[in-house]
């Protein structure tokens, strides 16, 4: 996704060549199948390829019958407000557990294998875990209305408005934890000097982290972003675990569209105008920001 | 030690699937795992057995829809069973048309099946350019409505006899604590409430319009629009349901805790299951009590074309196993499902069964929309209707509008 920038200089693509030819086959892979699948799928996207492939182009007749499918534009705004608000949270709550276990708390791997241990389980069980938790007959509503407030409602999963929320609580709970600890790491990485020498200019903490440490964790945010966003675009056994797009199409996300329509509805032609508008919204977000991102360096 | 005897263990099941791969043994995928369905293949596995064959069980769990793609992607990706399950009708046509499928021309003529199959029009979605392809072995037809009795009881009114009583009798549900009408949360269920409603209200020459010469002016038309007023109500009285499964809402039918649903006559054998009694802990009424008319979908198998010369003649031997008098007896009783054969006797079927049978003697029948849609269409459907049901914000009308495109785009 990153793309290394290549000088291309001659002296340079000499220097370490057996670990070039070492690289060879991963790239050739990359390059077939990951780069061949992508085009392939993109030309056979103007076809009106059912069960099996072929090459009859229709135009954009896919394209067009993507952005009238109203079950697609949900998933997109699910997929939009799933996304925001799991970088925001993922962040927020994992720099904030991360920065309070960085006070040389006791029992520190006890809490660190505490929350890193949701990252273990698959989507799926996780889904399904709090398909049971949500689920109001034996849930946490009924946990809580037995104690004694009976008219608590907290049916997130039974409710078409605030279903999507439902799952992002959960991708939350499998995902911060793993942000925590990659975060955690990099305020390790941080000199204790920088500290000492904040605290001899009498900076207080929060403003130390936020104008001098957060800015030094630069790279590992990256990495982090990274991590996050690759996977709230994949995002689909979590919600086929735990809602399976229910109630009616009410949590549907596009890589469950891709698939319903590939494989289910045998119209290949659709799910690949819609992993093609997939790949695009992706592109749209990478692009600019690899641009600065790399482009920028080099210029400086 | 451990890792001695477990290195065993494993070496064992790599060795015993090579062992047993016999010329005549055959590979059946199917996705029948519930209780009654794992009887029901068992019976066909016994008879294909004592052919002197090996039936190799293939089930894969999870429904239809996630058995499917599982079985195209292995047929089209080289590696395909001896014989496989799909619903009769179009979601295997494009297998046959890629020519990826046996013929099985000469053992239906051999075996006379143009004569023996009733109705015809289960052959016929066998039928491509004038050859078969593949070997019906059941009808399950959509148009039920189950009732269960103790819930009416409970509720102070009589069990309906048509849709009209139970959309009257709802209130009366209702105030009793109980789910009218139980809508399990797949999609499909939602779809195929509708198509039944469909055909009890608007007719089978309506139901035909739409879903056969795919005629858009009849689905925005007058008809349709009472169809989508009844299935206002039915989304009305199916508040509440919550559960997901089609067996999960067949058992709130079960233990009174709903009034009733609209499920096809696989949910007879989650009755027989429980214990229940047709006619005394609850009533059927085929097309839904107004329109005594049943749908003929139903399984067939499949046979993908293999090099393997031994194994083609053990696919052959058995297309005529399944469709032999006395497969389709004990297959289908254990089933719960209609047999393809109009010369066979079933003596132990039970009220609701015989009902069918009846209507299916009378000829009273039409094809499944599975013969006459696409699976695109019918997944589209199935978006419409899911979104429907669950969204009581969706108007009848701007469900039809939705309805009148999915047609006028239907291939």
């Amino acid at each position: 996704m990153t793309g290394q920038a290549h000088t291309g200089r001659p002296r340079r693509m000499l220097r370490n060549l057996s670990s070039k030819i070492a690289s060879i086959p991963m790239m050739l892979t990359a390059v077939v199948i990951f780069l061949g699948g992508t085009i392939w799928t993109v030309v056979y996207s103007f076809t009106n390829s059912k069960l099996l492939p072929r090459a009859k182009f229709v135009g954009l007749d896919q394209y067009e019958r993507l952005w009238d499918a109203p079950r697609w534009i949900v998933s997109i705004q699910n997929l939009a407000i799933y996304g925001v608000f799991s970088l925001v949270f993922s962040l927020v709550i994992g720099f904030v557990l991360a920065a309070l276990m960085d006070q040389k708390i006791r029992f520190e791997n006890t809490f660190r294998t505490i929350f890193l241990y949701p990252f273990a389980l698959s989507f799926i069980v996780t889904g399904l875990v709090w398909q049971w938790i949500l689920n109001p007959e034996f849930g946490v509503q009924s946990v809580v209305r037995a104690l004694g407030w009976e008219s608590f409602t907290f049916d997130p999963l039974y409710n078409a408005r605030i279903v999507i929320y439902g799952v992002l609580i959960a991708g939350l709970w499998q995902g911060t934890g793993l942000v925590m600890c990659l975060l955690l790491a990099g305020l390790r990485g941080i000199d204790e000097d920088i500290w000492k020498a904040a605290r001899v200019d009498g900076i207080p903490m929060w403003k130390t982290y936020v104008f001098i440490v957060i800015p030094m964790m630069r790279p590992v945010f990256i990495t982090t972003l990274v991590i996050i966003a690759s996977g709230i675009v994949k995002v689909y056994d979590l919600v086929v675990a735990q809602t399976s797009g229910g109630p009616g199409i009410a949590s549907e996300v596009p890589a469950k569209y891709v698939y319903d329509y590939m494989f289910l509805a045998q119209n290949l032609g659709q799910g690949f105008a819609a992993s093609t508008m997939m790949l695009v919204t992706v592109a749209i977000i990478i692009v600019p920001w690899a641009y600065l991102e790399f482009g920028g360096r080099k210029r400086a | 030690m451990k890792i001695r005897s477990m290195t065993a263990v494993l070496a064992a099941t790599v060795v015993l699937p090579l062992a047993a791969a016999h010329a005549t043994d055959l590979e059946v995928t199917h996705w029948w795992t519930s209780g009654g369905e794992a009887a029901a293949v068992a019976e066909l596995a016994k008879a294909f057995d004592a052919t002197g064959n090996k039936w190799i069980d293939g089930a894969i769990a999870g429904s239809g829809g996630t058995a499917r793609p599982i079985m195209i992607s292995r047929i089209t990706g080289g590696d395909p069973m001896g014989a496989t399950q799909f619903n009769h009708g179009r979601q295997a046509e494009e297998l046959v048309e890629a020519g990826l499928m046996r013929d099985l021309t000469d053992v239906a003529t051999r075996e006379n099946w143009k004569e023996v199959i009733k109705p015809a029009s289960l052959l016929d979605s066998c039928t491509i350019d004038g050859k078969i392809y593949c070997a019906p072995v059941n009808i399950h037809s959509w148009q039920w409505l189950w009732l269960s009795n103790a819930a009416f009881e409970k509720a102070g009114v009589a069990v309906p006899k048509n849709w009209d009583e139970f959309v009257a009798a709802a209130p009366a549900l209702e105030k009793a604590g109980i789910v009218p009408l139980a809508v399990g949360g797949q999609a499909w269920q939602a779809a195929g409430a509708f198509d039944v409603l469909m055909v009890a209200i608007a007719g089978k020459d309506t139901f035909y319009k739409v879903f056969k010469d795919k005629d858009d002016t009849v689905a925005a038309g007058p008809e349709i629009a009472k169809v989508f007023k009844a299935a206002d109500d039915a989304r009305r009285m199916s508040k509440g349901t919550n559960v997901q499964d089609w067996n999960q809402a067949t058992n709130m039918v079960i233990t009174g805790k709903a009034g009733g649903q609209i499920m096809g006559d696989w949910a007879q054998g989650e009755f027989a299951l429980a214990g229940k009694v047709a006619g005394k802990d609850y009533t059927c009424l085929p097309g839904l009590g107004v329109n005594e008319i049943i749908s003929t979908g139903g399984d067939a198998f499949y046979f993908p074309l293999l090099k393997d010369e031994e194994k083609a003649k053990a696919q052959e031997a058995l297309a005529s196993t399944l469709l032999a008098p006395a497969t389709q007896v004990a297959f289908n009783l254990k089933k719960g499902s209609l047999p393809v054969r109009g010369d066979v006797d079933l003596a132990a079927a039970n009220d609701c069964m015989k009902k069918g049978l009846d209507i299916l003697a009378k000829g009273n029948v039409i094809e499944g929309t599975d013969q006459l849609l696409s699976a695109d269409s019918q997944k589209q459907k199935e978006d419409l209707f899911s979104e429907f049901f669950a969204n009581p914000g969706m108007t009848p009308e701007d469900a039809q509008k939705r309805f009148v495109d999915i047609i006028a785009s239907a291939d």
